[in-house]
Order: C-alpha cells, then structure tokens, then sequence
C-alpha cells in the first residue's frame, strides 16, 4: 500500500472521513488502489467534484457532474466503471453522495 | 435477531417493469439508474403495459390515472367523481411532470437514454410485444427483445425487482 496514504482516515466504505485533508496525491493514490490510472478527464470530473463540494457541502452526483460539465453519461461511466457515483467521490477525498439521480 | 446475511459478491440487478402509467414508470427507471451508479450490473425487462416505457411513439406521453389510483398524494389527489370529466388525467400528469422536473429527474425518453449511456441493458417481453402487434423497431434505439424464459436465466444469481 502507498505511503501517501498511511495518514489518510478512511470510513468502512473506502471514503475519506476527512475531505479538507485531500490532496492531489492522495487522488492518485486512492486511484491506483482502485486499479485506475488517473487521466487529464477524470480531473474534470475531480476538479468539478470539489468545487460543487465547497459550494454545496456534499459530493455531487453523476447528474450534478454530467449536467454542469462536457462530461458526458457515457464518458463518465467509461472514467469510472466500478460505479461513478461512488469512485468519484472516493477518489475527490468526499463521502457517498446521497442524491438519487 | 440475527440479519440476514449479504451477499456482497451480487452485483447484479434485474428490474421488471409492467405497469405503463407516468407513477409507476419511474421507480424501475430510478432504481435502475441507482444500480448503475453504484456499478451494478442492471438489467429491465419490460412487460405488458411496461412496454409503453421504451416504446418511442408511448415513452413521452404516459399519463397518470386518476381514476381508481388510491395512492395519489394529497397535493395532486383528484376524486374518483372528479376523474370522469374529460382532461383530468391529462392535468394530474402535466402536474406530475413538473413536480418531477423540479426533482431533476428527466423526462422517460431522456431518462431512458441516460440509462443506455450509463449502460443499463434494456429487454422488451417477446411475448408482450406479439400481443400488441410490436416490433424492434418501435422500441427505443439499445432496447433487445428477449423471452421471459431467457430474461430469468439472465437474472440468476442476482436480484430481482417486480415493478
């Protein structure tokens, strides 16, 4: 397991308890740990993420994403096939986001 | 009480959906959007007046029934009595179109196409289909026709919702 994250809380689910202590490589990390390698378009989706987090309080979801960005359904499912809703927000430091859709 | 134990290793979710109404259109439709999104693998299988979901020329025009619906919530409940005159279910369903709307939720032909591109595999009932005289080529672009039969081998091993 990587050093970067050894200081890193996590909850049962995988999510980081705290999201303030996020960094970039900590993104990477949580990434590689879930067999992904992070490209220039999951930082859209990343990027979006935590900034819908510091103006909503809570992590979007694949609607939030796709409706507000040029990430498409199609790519963002392509980004993220384990389950979008759950691996963005994993791998953006946030919780589970709780909206439906 | 000991809880049942879960199965975290199912993934799978099969979703059927038979009633054609605006109400009873979108819980599979969410909850196979929710499956996706949690990366389940989900399959609909659409059944009798389900058919009307994905079919192109019925998707955009569900109604909602006002007549002999008990489950209407207050704000858009309608007596029985009142049902019968010409235009009510027509005005229940522009009602409940826009309540959906305001939840951010698509309409059913938008919904459907989000549900392919997050890629949630769509069935029509081969058996429904020949009863109102359809073919593949009424259905939504992505929907397959499958038997009932293959439908339940395709679900085996996960979950299954009857809608």
């Amino acid at each position: 397991m990587s050093d970067v994250l050894a200081a890193v809380k996590f909850d049962a689910e995988g999510f980081m308890v705290d999201p303030n202590a996020w960094t970039k490589e900590i993104a990477e990390a949580i990434a590689a740990r879930e067999g992904m390698v992070l490209t220039e378009r999951h930082w859209v989706v990343i990027n979006f993420a935590r900034d819908y987090f510091k103006k909503n309080g809570e992590s979007p979801t694949p609607r939030n994403i796709t409706k507000n960005s040029d990430v498409t359904t199609k790519e963002l499912y392509e980004l993220f096939p384990g389950g979008p809703a759950k691996l963005a927000a994993k791998v953006s430091g946030l919780g589970k986001p709780h909206g439906c859709i | 009480m000991d809880m049942p134990k879960i199965d975290k290793n199912i993934r799978k979710l099969s979703i059927i959906a038979s009633k054609g109404s605006l109400d009873m259109a979108y819980p599979p439709l969410i909850l196979a959007n929710a499956g996706r999104m949690a990366g389940v693998e989900v399959n609909l299988f659409f059944t009798f007046w389900g058919l009307d979901i994905i079919t192109k020329k019925k998707m955009d025009h569900l109604n909602v029934s006002v007549v002999g619906n008990p489950s209407m919530h207050p704000s858009f409940h309608i007596p029985t009595l009142v049902g019968v005159i010409p235009g009510m279910s027509a005005m229940a369903s522009w009602m409940m179109r826009k309540e959906i709307a305001k939840l951010d939720f698509p309409p059913v032909g938008e919904f459907i196409e989000l549900l392919t591109d997050a890629g949630a595999h769509l069935y029509g009932c081969k058996m429904s289909m020949d009863m109102m005289k359809l073919t593949k080529a009424d259905l939504v672009d992505g929907a397959e026709v499958l038997g009932a039969m293959e439908f339940i081998e395709m679900s085996e091993g996960g979950q299954i919702i009857f809608v």
